[in-house]
């Protein structure tokens, strides 16, 4: 690893002004791809800013329809939070598959969405939940938030401070899980709310996405055989060691269809 | 650059100025000679490197040492009280949990929080929660039992 100068940021506006100061900054969440990239030398920050002591960038919070996460709440904390559980028990179910017992003790949702790995779970559910960015300087909207493979909308040194959720009437996450790493192969969020149904694919692109013509089936008819027929189109996915982009489409499908009945079942949690 | 770290380890507090890109494993390896945390992979995959970090088993390998600055970390070194091991140490042996050994520290850490969370999990449980820790010789069926007999004998306690 090459060497880095290390800063313990107290609040959002320290850890700003560490970024800014710095030559080539990054900004250290739960370091769960971080750090490994680090080892790799595939990243060399001159400067590494810890979020990790920012209290006002943790905990869940309920306003009506509204659920906002802090940045840096864990994996674990939201996926045993009895708020979230409850709130959206899809989403509590979905941070419950994330890696595995010791990487969800550390790792963060802003950190992973920040990341934009095209096969984590998160991407998935800000897209189904209609979820906000609330960074330090302005608000994003999840539709905008994931511009292609590990890229975001987020500026140089723009810090993600929280992520607001919309309430779902029905929503589950199903995800066939790479048996060793335990990211998304293909995963899906299906999600009824207020306005439509939201379906939101992420493991099978290069970035996560939405599928129209299964959200407008689902709108008619809430129902795994709703969805017979529709599929997504193999030449936009990814082949890799893991899987093909043929495999892929096949298992969004499954994917697509398991979260539908997970959904419909009352408190359901993932599918996997 | 070097920083100033102040932690407890295994119940001993102790004072000391480590670079900034040590890792929390390494910290405990050549610092503190506490060398029964092992590194398998070096990639955040294997566990063997777990330890308990503030009461949850983390990976020690994907930490810097900085990160530890007011952490209480107990490793395997810190387990048995005098002559007398841990539950879950005594079970490991009792029901043979492991061939090489290489994964047994980071499988025992592991295995004491699944039983501090869980009380007395079922098996599939067990195997869920050890998704994390890699062992390349058992087959996991003794680690599953031994982690059972682990965890009901520290709800006993």
């Amino acid at each position: 690893m090459y060497p880095f100068v290390y800063h313990k940021a107290t609040s959002v506006e320290d850890a700003r002004k560490a970024f800014a100061d710095a030559d080539d900054a990054a900004f250290l969440a739960g370091g769960m791809t971080l750090v490994p990239t680090m080892k790799q030398r595939l990243a060399m920050p001159s400067d590494l800013v810890d979020l990790n002591a920012i209290a006002s960038m943790r905990g869940v919070t309920v306003d009506g329809d509204i659920l906002t996460i802090g940045a840096m709440t864990t994996h674990h904390q939201v996926a045993t939070s009895s708020i979230v559980q409850k709130f959206a028990p899809g989403l509590a179910g979905l941070a419950g598959t994330i890696g595995d017992r010791a990487v969800r003790y550390r790792g963060t949702l802003g950190g992973s969405i920040a990341n934009n790995d095209p096969a984590a779970d998160y991407p998935g559910a800000v897209l189904a939940l209609s979820a906000t960015i609330v960074t330090d300087r302005r608000e994003i909207a999840g539709d905008d938030f994931f511009t292609g493979m590990f890229e975001t909308a987020l500026d140089e040194g723009e810090l993600i401070t929280a992520v607001r959720f919309a309430k779902p009437i029905k929503g589950a996450y199903a995800k066939f899980p790479n048996p060793a790493s335990r990211y998304a192969i293909a995963g899906v969020f299906v999600a009824e709310l207020g306005d439509g149904v939201r379906v939101a694919v992420t493991g099978a692109a290069p970035t996560v996405f939405r599928v129209p013509a299964m959200e407008s089936a689902l709108a008619r008819n809430f129902s795994p055989e709703a969805l017979e027929g529709i599929g997504v189109d193999e030449q936009d996915l990814n082949t890799d060691i893991h899987a093909s982009a043929a495999y892929r489409a096949h298992l969004v499908s499954v994917m697509a269809g398991r979260a539908v009945h997970a959904a419909l079942e009352e408190g359901s949690q993932s599918g996997v | 650059m070097t920083i100033t770290i102040s932690l407890t380890i295994n119940g001993r507090h102790i004072k000391h100025t480590v670079d900034p890109a040590l890792l929390l494993v390494d910290f405990l390896r050549e610092n503190c000679q506490l060398t029964g945390t092992h590194v398998g992979c070096d990639t955040s995959q294997c566990g063997a490197c777990t330890v308990l970090f503030d009461d949850q088993a983390i990976k020690a390998c994907t930490l810097f040492a900085a990160q530890a600055d007011g952490a209480s970390i107990v490793t395997i070194e810190g387990l048995a009280q005098d002559d007398e091991l841990h539950p879950m140490q005594k079970a490991f042996q009792a029901h043979h949990g492991l061939q090489c050994g290489f994964c047994t520290p980071g499988m025992v850490l592991t295995a004491i929080d699944i039983a501090r969370t869980h009380g007395a999990p079922d098996d599939a449980t067990i195997r869920r929660e050890l998704e994390g820790n890699l062992c390349r010789c058992t087959g996991y069926q003794n680690i599953v039992k031994a982690v059972s007999a682990g965890a009901r004998a520290m709800s006993k306690d």
